[in-house]
């Protein structure tokens, strides 16, 4: 979609939901340069949102949709969860259907819209909870990958089933006391990451959302190998400050805890030698673009 | 993407796609063909066939963009015939997914992408996946699905019965019963046309029992292969097509979920009184295009076998041969079970004295089905009922009326 197709005709603005105008007037879809700093300017990248106030997914979500290399044609895909708070809020047609199966969703929808434009990049991105991808999912989420699906997967790692009332997932914390977990979980957290590379991830990331130029950079990795090479995936930890009894200013230093040397969210990628090697011709170019579009900046002054 | 046309004459009312005539994307010897030519115009040709070979020529002629399948007899030599077919170029997309869950849900991705998508599944199939059909309906799919019915009971049974119907019926799909391979034929491709109608746009079920009509050979009259449906165009759709090539808009500030207000309870509700609505609608379309929801024959008979499947092909024999004993028997068949032909039956049975409806299966849906909408309902004999792979011979049903109307010892 370009941005041509959003315009509102002039007798009809008045008409339209600020959103909307707003959308027309500033998005940032079509510039490519866009990024985490332009959260705040542009209701496209969630004004409002429904979650517990200082919930982590909230700022996620914001980097997500702001790192899309193509968000003008990326449709989302979510599961029912916290996460389907957010969705009807957000500026890219998303489909939430069921609870679980949104990596069978997604696997119909890029394989459709490849038949469909086949000379188009359309980029698919699924986003769910742990519980989502890795309990009730987790077959789907897995087969997905075998079957090399050209799309890329992030879950929102909280470590429990928040929208439920804080039960006990896979990705729990072994010990952990929670609902339905009354005298600890007794297993490990399940391993996804590594179980995910091996499962035929091109491209796979673990880390808190601490930090958004790292958050933006994987989001930006991931799709952009999806795109070319096949499935990615990127586990976020995005701590449910209400199930584990944190204030709402409590969420990042959590996470920077979380993500401390020895602890189990210390920043991890895995990637393919090739994958490593488009990665670092795409920063080159990353990088020549910034430098363009500085220079250009200075030269319109 | 629509130019106007002529109507008169016409029964599938809707306008012409503007594509026809032109080679279908996927196959160069396949030419887009007005539906009304393909099913009333066309000069067919008999073929000998299986059902699930019909399965087949019909989706081969579906301009189909997407199928995703998954092995359960009795569907599994149809699910990989449309696997030939997608090797030979006539349709867009095929793939295995991994359960029935999650075919119904990559079904659901491709067709929320935009793609006249279909499959096939049967049984415990149906069950594994019961969770998708109403949310196939809530967010108005119109997802093609051919259900070859067979036990779900357990033990496990690969045998024909037709329990499973009973569950989809109120799941917000279209649900329509063939009786014939002709009819699992027609009503495949045909039920992609009503369902894809912009002011009907739910899923299809297309029901037929397993065995009997799916691994028997019959003949079948065909039209041309090289005539193919217009391609399904995704914006002639109540919801927004998921591609990105229409506006995305904040949808709502307030999420429909999870709030205990009444405005989001009256948003729920009147989409689920649209959904059943929009299936309800389907009624013209089908009533144009089957030639009426329901087929009648000597509704003057005081005596009428009344049902759907492979019960009415038995009946039909069993009329037959109680006809030879001077006992008349007319008959209703009811090929739409969602939307159920409520008017028609009744208007049908109005006179009769006695309804019999055999059924293969073990409770006997059809007759509840039957009895909650007649006035006397005394009249409806339920059964014969038979289950677990029984086959139903028409003399049971020739004996059991006999029984039900005093002229046979009650048990021998
Ligand atoms: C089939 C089905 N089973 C259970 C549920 C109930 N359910 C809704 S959300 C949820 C938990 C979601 O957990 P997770 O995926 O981790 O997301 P979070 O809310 O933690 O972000 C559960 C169990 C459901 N909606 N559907
Ligand atoms: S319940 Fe937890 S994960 Fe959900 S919005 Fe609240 S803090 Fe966030
Ligand atoms: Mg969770």
């Amino acid at each position: 979609m370009s941005k041509e197709k959003i315009k509102i005709s002039e007798a009809m603005w008045d008409f339209m939901p600020p959103e909307y105008q707003d959308m027309v007037d500033r998005a940032t879809y079509g510039n490519n340069q866009r990024s985490w700093k332009d959260i705040g300017s542009s209701k496209e990248l969630i004004e409002q949102h429904s979650l517990c106030a200082g919930c982590p997914e909230s700022i996620a979500f914001r980097y997500i949709l702001a790192s899309l290399p193509n968000p003008e044609d990326t449709v989302m895909v979510g599961s029912t969860g916290c996460t389907s708070l957010v969705f009807p809020h957000v500026a890219i047609q998303n489909i939430h259907s069921l609870f679980g199966n949104q990596n069978a969703i997604a696997s119909g929808l890029k394989r459709a819209l490849k038949v469909r434009f086949p000379d188009k990049i359309k980029d698919v991105v699924v986003l769910a909870g742990d519980g989502a991808t890795v309990d009730i999912g987790l077959d789907m989420t897995m087969q997905s990958w075998f079957r090399g699906e050209m799309f890329t997967t992030i879950c929102f790692d909280n470590e429990l089933y928040a929208n439920t009332g804080g039960q006990e997932s896979g990705l729990m914390q072994k010990g952990f006391v929670s609902k339905m977990a009354p005298v600890g979980k007794l297993f490990e957290k399940v391993r996804l990451p590594e179980i995910a590379f091996e499962s035929g991830c091109h491209y796979v990331a673990c880390l808190t959302v601490s930090k958004p130029n790292r958050v933006e950079k994987v989001i930006r990795n991931a799709v952009l190998v999806a795109r070319e090479f096949g499935p990615t995936y990127v586990q976020l930890y995005t701590p449910c400050i209400l199930e584990i009894g944190k204030q709402s200013m409590e969420g990042l230093d959590e996470m920077k805890d979380a993500e401390a040397i020895g602890q189990r969210f210390v920043a991890k990628e895995y990637m393919t030698d090739n994958v490593k090697a488009f990665l670092k011709e795409q920063d080159a170019k990353d990088k020549a673009a910034k430098k363009a579009a500085k220079a250009a900046a200075a030269a319109a002054k | 993407m629509n130019k106007k046309v002529d109507f008169e004459n016409r029964r599938i009312l809707g306008s012409k796609h503007l594509k026809i005539g032109e080679t279908s994307r996927y196959h160069k010897d396949q030419v887009y063909t007005d539906p009304h030519e393909i099913f009333f115009e066309a000069e067919t040709k008999p073929s000998f066939v299986t059902g699930s070979e019909v399965i087949r020529d019909a989706l081969k002629r579906a301009s189909l963009d997407c199928f995703v399948a998954y092995p359960i007899t009795p569907q599994s030599e149809a699910a990989a015939l449309v696997g030939e077919l997608f090797a030979e170029g006539y349709l867009g997309e095929y793939f295995r997914g991994e359960s029935e869950f999650a075919v119904m849900g990559q079904c659901a991705g491709a067709s929320f992408g935009g793609a006249r998508t279909s499959t096939t599944t049967a049984g415990p199939g149906t069950m594994r996946a019961m969770e998708n059909f109403p949310m196939w309906a809530g967010s108005r799919l119109p997802i093609q699905i051919t259900v070859t019915c067979r036990g779900i009971n357990s033990p496990l049974s690969i045998q024909p019965d037709t329990l499973e119907i009973y569950y989809l019926l109120e799941t917000g799909m279209m649900v329509w019963h063939a009786e014939s391979a002709q009819d699992l034929f027609d009503f495949i491709l045909k039920g992609i046309i009503v369902a894809e109608q912009p002011d009907v746009h739910v899923p299809i079920a297309v029901c037929c029992d397993g065995f009997f009509v799916t691994h028997t050979k019959d003949t079948v009259n065909l039209p041309p292969e090289h005539m193919v449906l217009p391609p399904y165009d995704p914006y002639r759709s109540p919801v927004p097509c998921m591609d990105m090539e229409c506006p995305p808009v904040r949808m709502m500030r307030d999420p429909f979920i999870m709030k205990s207000n009444y405005i989001h309870y009256a948003t729920h509700a009147s989409w689920q009184q649209e959904v059943h609505a929009a299936v309800d609608r389907s009624r013209k379309h089908a009533n144009a295009i089957l030639d009426g929801l329901i087929e009648t024959e000597n509704l003057d008979c005081e005596i009428l076998l009344v049902s759907s499947g492979t019960a009415v092909s038995q009946g039909r024999e069993a009329i037959r041969l109680l006809g030879k004993e001077g006992i008349d028997v007319g008959l209703v068949k009811i090929k739409t079970l969602r939307p159920f032909p409520k008017e028609e039956v009744l208007e049908a049975t109005k006179n009769a004295k006695h309804i019999i409806v055999p059924e293969f299966n073990v409770t006997g849906w059809m007759a509840r089905e039957i009895k909650s909408i007649i006035p006397n309902n005394e009249r409806v004999m339920e059964g014969p009922h038979v289950c677990g792979g029984m086959t139903m011979p028409s003399e049971v049903i020739v004996e059991e009326i006999k029984k039900h109307l005093g002229l046979a010892k009650k048990s021998d």
